[in-house]
């Protein structure tokens, strides 16, 4: 019997982690991630688990032996925020080109300088050209259910590819929420066993991994690494089908809410989902027709169908917790509106917010879905971008 | 190559760059990174070996204490064994020329690269 709980988002993560019992994890603390590798470090003392646990001296560490664990057949996972998803960078691109199916979970933190503990997305934003799927998750239950259905997209033979399942560092991760906890047994038979094709430990089959490259070759597997990105989204479809059998909770690319006769749309991802969705509610009782599009899968970034959903609408902002610092917007709305320029043409607008954890509040998105209002009725966007919260 | 003579492509070929087969670097003919070749002037050389000691490839080919050629697949043309060889007798010329002496029919450049390779040089390493 699956369990209803008070959970926060770190343990709700934990505890997915020791019902997924991976054979390595290697990790370094890092707020707000820390207490992930410290519950789960718990199981592993008290037997709960049978991973190899390692301790490394970074994350640039974490990653090599994940990496190393991961291509010699384990189940490898990791976790890690901020500055330490910085400091796996160079490996990120290694995870992701030997396509091993690694899993980790990144809770989201600003980037220094200067330094600050708190949400945004820069972190993970910097990591989404590396060639690892990106899940976003908007409250503790996401969070969970994703990284279990990421066992799953990761070793899919079509993908192997490592996915990052990200959530909303404190606002999410030290939040206490209710959320409902599977069977372990559920989870277990779910996820099955890793069955690589090759591995560094399949003596009878030796495989040499990491060789060199050159010019002769590397742009052919750098192609592979291309069309395996397209394989993603059924593969996410098809798994959140299953999870939708086993846990009653359904899942797609994104969550579209009050969003089909919509005219006014807010584009968005992770916790500030819950909170623009109170906003979508009120300002539907007074008449607007305002909609919401959450974004779940990121990378690849499902562009047909985000189309499909956006297109028609009158006016849309891209709400963006990391500024792409290019001087025309964050990273959602440059690829939002790229993806829009051949659908019928809805004026769009970005807003960049939150950043190193400054609050976002109903009254701020209502805002936002008033510049639209706005927006559609004059025909004129007067500000593309606008740093929304910021003191002037 | 693949067996239809057509040169593999991305779906032809193991994903992440795994290499499925043992010793396959033997059959990385690094060779054709050259750009300039050394040429061996038999009549000249002493058979010092100080070539053998000084080339970083093993490429100086050598049968019974003597040297014999010069190993084209794995040569890069760096040159060394030029500037250490105390009888002068080799010899660094470009690919692009010794191309043109062969389409010439000349023939000089490539019969005097040594007895070691029946394809070398220009061509394209087989992978």
């Amino acid at each position: 019997m699956s369990k209803r709980v008070a959970i926060t988002g770190n343990e709700a993560v934990a505890q997915a982690m020791r019902q997924i019992n991976p054979d390595v994890v290697a990790a370094y603390p890092i707020t707000p991630q820390t207490e992930i590798v410290q519950i789960f470090s718990t199981f592993v003392a008290d037997g709960d688990v049978d991973t190899e646990f390692v301790t490394v001296e970074s994350e640039h560490s974490a990653m090599s032996a994940t990496i190393g664990a991961s291509a010699a057949g384990a189940r490898a996972m990791t976790a890690t925020s901020s500055q330490g998803l910085a400091l796996m960078w160079e490996m990120l691109y290694i995870a992701a080109g030997l396509r091993l199916p690694i899993v980790a979970p990144v809770v989201n933190r600003a980037l220094s300088a200067p330094i600050n503990i708190h949400c945004d997305h820069s972190d993970t934003m910097g990591a989404r050209d590396s060639g690892w799927i990106q899940l976003y998750s908007e409250n503790a239950q996401e969070a969970y259910d994703n990284l279990i259905q990421a066992v799953r997209i990761a070793e899919h033979a079509d993908v192997q590819l490592p996915v990052m399942v990200c959530m909303d560092g404190f606002i999410v991760s030290h939040g206490m929420e209710n959320a409902e906890l599977l069977d372990d047994d559920v989870v277990r038979s779910f996820i099955g066993q890793r069955t690589p094709k090759h591995s560094l430990l399949d003596v009878d089959r030796p495989a040499t991994f990491g060789a060199l490259d050159f010019a002769d070759w590397y742009f052919e597997h750098r192609r592979q690494l291309a069309e395996a990105q397209t394989h993603v989204k059924g593969v996410v479809l098809d798994v959140a089908k299953e999870f939708a059998k086993v846990s009653g909770r359904s899942y797609d690319l994104f969550e579209a809410y009050r969003l089909d006769d919509a005219e006014l749309a807010v584009v968005v991802l992770n916790s500030a989902a819950g909170t623009a969705k109170e906003v979508v509610d009120d300002l539907r009782d007074k008449g607007m027709k305002a909609g919401l599009l959450k974004i779940r899968l990121f990378r690849p970034f499902p562009h047909e169908e985000i189309v499909a959903a956006l297109a028609g609408k009158k006016a849309i902002a891209v709400l963006d917790r990391a500024d792409g610092l290019s001087t025309m917007g964050g990273p959602v709305f440059v690829d939002v509106r790229s993806a829009m320029y051949d659908a019928p043409g809805p004026k769009m607008v970005n807003y960049i917010y939150g950043l190193g954890g400054r609050d976002i509040d109903t009254e701020q998105i209502a805002g936002v879905y008033w510049d639209l209002a706005r927006i559609a009725e004059t025909g004129k966007v007067t500000s593309p971008v606008t740093y929304l919260g910021v003191r002037e | 190559m693949s067996a239809n003579g057509k040169e593999k492509g991305w779906k032809d070929v193991p994903i992440g760059g795994l290499i499925l087969e043992a010793g396959s670097s033997d059959k990385y003919e690094t060779g054709d990174w050259r750009t300039y070749r050394p040429v061996w002037d038999q009549e000249k050389c002493r058979h010092c070996m100080i070539c053998w000691i000084y080339c970083p490839d093993s490429s100086i080919l050598v049968r019974e204490g003597r040297m014999v050629g010069i190993d084209y697949k794995h040569c890069k043309g760096c040159g060394i064994c030029a500037h250490e060889c105390p009888a002068k007798c080799i010899d660094m010329r470009l690919e692009t020329e010794l191309e043109a002496d062969r389409a010439e029919g000349a023939g000089a450049g490539a019969s005097a690269g040594g007895a070691c390779c029946a394809k070398s040089g220009g061509e394209a390493g087989g992978k």
